[in-house]
């Protein structure tokens, strides 16, 4: 197992390598550049801010300087942000972009394989359709809508829960974004949770379990619930990786400091260095991820074997 | 361990008790100031929302009235020469930076220096390239010494003009003529901006900056006019998306907001009466026409393309807030140009005689119901953009013209203007940096490369030179009117609208002046609890 992570570890670094070069192309055969706006420069100023930033150069030579640099753990200057390097931005916002991750996956997990189990065991009765009736809103109401809904309905009528912003650690604060960004989550995880474990308690060795006469808590803790996490546990990865890339909307309307907004901003804005930086940020958080659902697969399911 | 949280909550509660405490005394203006600073150094900023917290923490030799007029700042006197081309100007006494030290005259100069040098590339050198030789070391072609500024002693610096410039004064309030702190940024360089080295000489400075978030200024002590100031802390949040910000001003979080959607505004005036601000603001929506294209060399189909168009709707129905129908170049407001705004003799014929007029233009120039105008309509990716371009679209279909919409993200839709690269019609808008006439008239110039339909008059540009020697303020009106007529004329380009500004204040706040600039200095905010 230690030898399949090393490799797994190793195989990342070309993986790290191809992605860096393709996202570095296709930027540049993107049309428009950072300098690009409603409002652009004289050509004068343009030559010195190109030159200011290596953008002058041979494209060959900006990618060796980019890359040398990211070696040496300098992701370069942002082009849209000059008080902060691309590091700098990366290390401000992580830390928060993370939190709210975490805590979104875990609130969700915890609450769609608890809602999933629950409507397993009582499928067809009101607790299963409750549970339907959450999942078709989790799922049909895009996250945009549902972050202005909940705004609006406990920030600005209710005035319950602040309408957003971030004044240092709240957890008043952290209460709707981590509900729209965990909704459509736990709702996946519940479908996958209320088939796969319905799928379980109709199999042999539960109806054996129950035969030899255990108590239906007992089936289900011991016999049920793990085989039943299967297909969650590898849906929790890409999942993750979703949660914590897809916080976009939801640090746009709640005015959160994370990274997710640099995502799409800095590509729009033909940010070179910002975009670069957060792709590898994200390539390198989710190899890790895979990493720890395939160990995580490994320890669940006794049919998977490695090497 | 169940003790060791019983200490941490004690803690959490004391330090909560205290940030409380500390926030009822002060008042903290909230403003909500739109997109993310891309810096907080007056040499590298471009845009309003930086110019609203970099005007707030350094202050040029003049500075903006609650009406956003120029009035002297850290300068306490200027006198100009007879050919008003020398300036010369006397810092306050008690001009001095948050740390104690003196504002001085090297101050501006080495601020001055830095902006054109090339090394620093700042987006806005060229406004201040009135100065002379300023362009010409800004292009690395003469030294940095060469250019028109002189300190004459601590307190006394004097510029010398390429030309007489009326709206130098204004462009002095301008953020690319704040000075820095010589000593702070000889000694932490580019990091001189980072929250723990930053010195400024307003009556603000800068205490945290959390990307994506917020920025926080408090009062300073320091200022010369400190015991005027009545707001103790300002918070600029930075947000995107307006719908949220006018959400969370609903919930009582902002004070100010900087901008809010335009389809919310029936709302606003229902539910929140008076606090929505529109007031025109000195820019220009247009289209640019491109002359290179051989249909639109002819000026009868520019004229009919103009003509058509119902601008009148525009504003109160398509956008909803207003906006003012434009048919000049030069929006209404500008300063040293005392005319009504330009209108073209069909401008006041009823709409339906108008557009037979241009069907009849066109028809002379051999369009018809077989012979068609095929034209493509590019703008930048944006709703209200593509709403005006759909409607504008319709409004030329009955003079034989076909319109192809073409839209693409903002970065593209510039990089193929400035390429005079589109077939047919473009959109783009232009807010002006300084309040003169000549800002605007100069897109038209044929030499300079904001010109993206390469609009090419000899006439016209000898004018706009023209103008550059003219002392006499009237009759330098005179002249850019002139040149204003020539090229709408022509129909140069296709104005559109005029920009208003969109603001809603909290009626909370007092001294907020509505201005054509949209500038609203927090010193001359006060706020009621």
């Amino acid at each position: 197992m230690i030898n399949y992570a090393l490799r797994r570890v190793l195989s990342a670094l070309p993986i790290m390598l191809i992605a860096i070069t393709v996202c570095f192309v296709i930027l540049r055969l993107a049309p428009g550049g950072p300098f690009d706006g409603e409002r652009p420069l004289p050509p004068t100023v343009l030559q010195n801010v190109m030159a200011h930033y290596n953008l002058d150069k041979p494209l060959w030579e900006q990618y060796w300087i980019y890359l040398s640099g990211v070696l040496r753990g300098d992701l370069g200057p942002s082009m849209t942000s000059y008080d902060f390097s691309v590091s700098q931005l990366l290390a401000i916002g992580m830390p928060f972009t993370l939190m709210l991750g975490m805590t979104a996956f875990v609130f969700a997990t915890a609450a769609g394989m608890l809602a999933g189990a629950v409507a397993a065991v009582y499928q067809n009765k009101w607790p299963d359709y409750l549970l339907v009736l959450a999942v078709m809103i989790g799922l049909i109401i895009p996250n945009f809508l549902m972050a202005a809904l909940l705004q609006l309905a406990f920030g600005v009528h209710l005035k319950w829960l602040p309408a957003g912003g971030w004044p240092g650690f709240s957890i008043p604060h952290l209460i709707l974004p981590v509900l729209v960004l965990s909704w459509p989550h736990a709702a996946r995880i519940s479908r996958l949770m209320r088939g796969s474990m319905i799928e379980t308690l109709g199999t042999n060795y539960v109806r054996t379990a129950r035969a030899k006469g255990l108590g239906s808590r007992l089936v289900l803790a011991r016999h049920a619930l793990k085989p039943a996490l299967i297909p969650v546990v590898s849906y929790l990865g890409p999942g993750l990786s979703y949660l914590l890339t897809g916080s976009l909307v939801v640090e746009n309307v709640f005015g959160l400091p994370g990274i997710g907004r640099y995502f799409v901003n800095a590509a729009l804005n033909r940010d070179y260095g910002l975009v670069l930086g957060t792709t590898i940020f994200y390539v390198v958080l989710i190899l890790i991820l895979n990493l720890i659902v395939d160990l995580v697969y490994a320890w669940l399911d006794p049919k998977v074997r490695y090497r | 361990m169940q003790f060791r949280t019983v200490i941490k909550g004690g803690l959490l509660a004391g330090l909560m008790a205290l940030a409380m405490s500390g926030s009822a005394l002060a008042v903290t203006l909230h403003s909500f100031n739109g997109g993310e600073p891309a810096s907080l150094d007056p040499h590298r900023v471009s845009g309003d929302w930086e110019n609203r917290i970099v005007g707030d923490y350094i202050e040029g030799l003049m500075t903006e009235d609650a009406h956003a007029e120029p009035i002297p700042g850290q300068a306490s006197s200027y006198t100009v020469s007879d050919d008003g081309l020398v300036y010369t100007f006397t810092i306050r006494d008690d001009a001095v930076w948050s740390d104690g030290t003196p504002v001085t005259a090297q101050d501006f100069d080495f601020a001055f220096k830095r902006l054109f040098d090339p090394e620093t590339a700042a987006d806005y050198a060229y406004l201040q390239y009135p100065i002379k030789n300023a362009e010409a070391a800004n292009a690395g072609d003469v030294p940095l010494d060469e250019v028109g500024i002189r300190v004459i002693d601590d307190k006394t610096i004097e510029f010398t003009l390429e030309a007489p410039a009326p709206y130098f004064l204004d462009a002095l309030t301008h953020y690319t003529a704040y000075p820095v702190p010589r000593h702070v940024v000889e000694q932490h360089g580019s990091e001189w901006i980072r929250p723990e080295n930053i010195v400024g000489n307003g009556a603000y400075q800068i205490v945290e900056w959390i990307p994506n978030s917020h920025i926080r200024a408090v009062k300073s002590e320091t200022y010369y006019d400190a015991e005027n100031v009545q707001i103790d802390e300002v918070v600029y949040y930075s947000m995107d998306d307006i719908s949220a910000a006018l959400a969370r001003y609903r919930a009582g979080e902002f004070d100010i907001l900087t901008d809010f959607p335009a389809d919310q505004y029936q709302l606003l005036q229902d539910q929140y009466p008076g606090q929505a601000h529109v007031a025109p603001f000195l820019g220009l929506y247009y289209y640019v026409v491109n002359h290179n294209k051989e249909e639109l060399a002819d000026p009868n189909v520019r004229q009919a393309l103009s003509m058509s168009i119902n601008r009148e709707i525009i504003g109160p129905d398509i956008l909803g807030t207003g906006e003012l129908p434009a048919y000049g170049w030069v929006p209404p407001g500008t300063a040293n140009y005392d005319f009504d705004e330009y209108r073209p003799d069909w401008a006041d014929l009823e709409y339906g005689e108008r557009v037979a007029q241009a069907i009849s233009l066109m028809e002379e120039a051999g369009y018809s119901a077989s012979n068609r105008l095929n034209l493509q309509l590019k703008y930048n990716t944006n709703e209200n953009h593509r709403r005006i371009a759909v409607a504008i679209a319709a409004m030329w279909e009955p003079l034989y013209v076909d319109v192809e919409l073409f839209n693409s993200e903002v970065a593209v839709h510039y990089d193929a203007l400035q390429n005079n690269d589109f077939d047919g019609v473009g959109r783009a808008g232009w807010l002006m940096d300084y309040n003169d006439a000549i800002n605007m008239l100069e897109l038209l110039r044929s030499d300079i490369g904001y010109n993206y339909g390469r609009y090419n008059n000899a006439e016209y540009d000898e004018l706009l030179r023209e103008s550059a020697l003219i002392t006499d303020m009237d009759a330098r009106a005179e002249v850019l009117r002139q040149a204003e007529e020539i090229a709408m004329g022509e129909t140069a380009g296709i104005p559109i609208y005029y920009y208003v500004s969109k603001n809603v204040v909290s009626p909370a706040i007092s001294g907020y002046e509505d201005n054509a600039k949209d500038i609203h200095r927090t010193r001359w905010l006060s706020k009621s609890e």
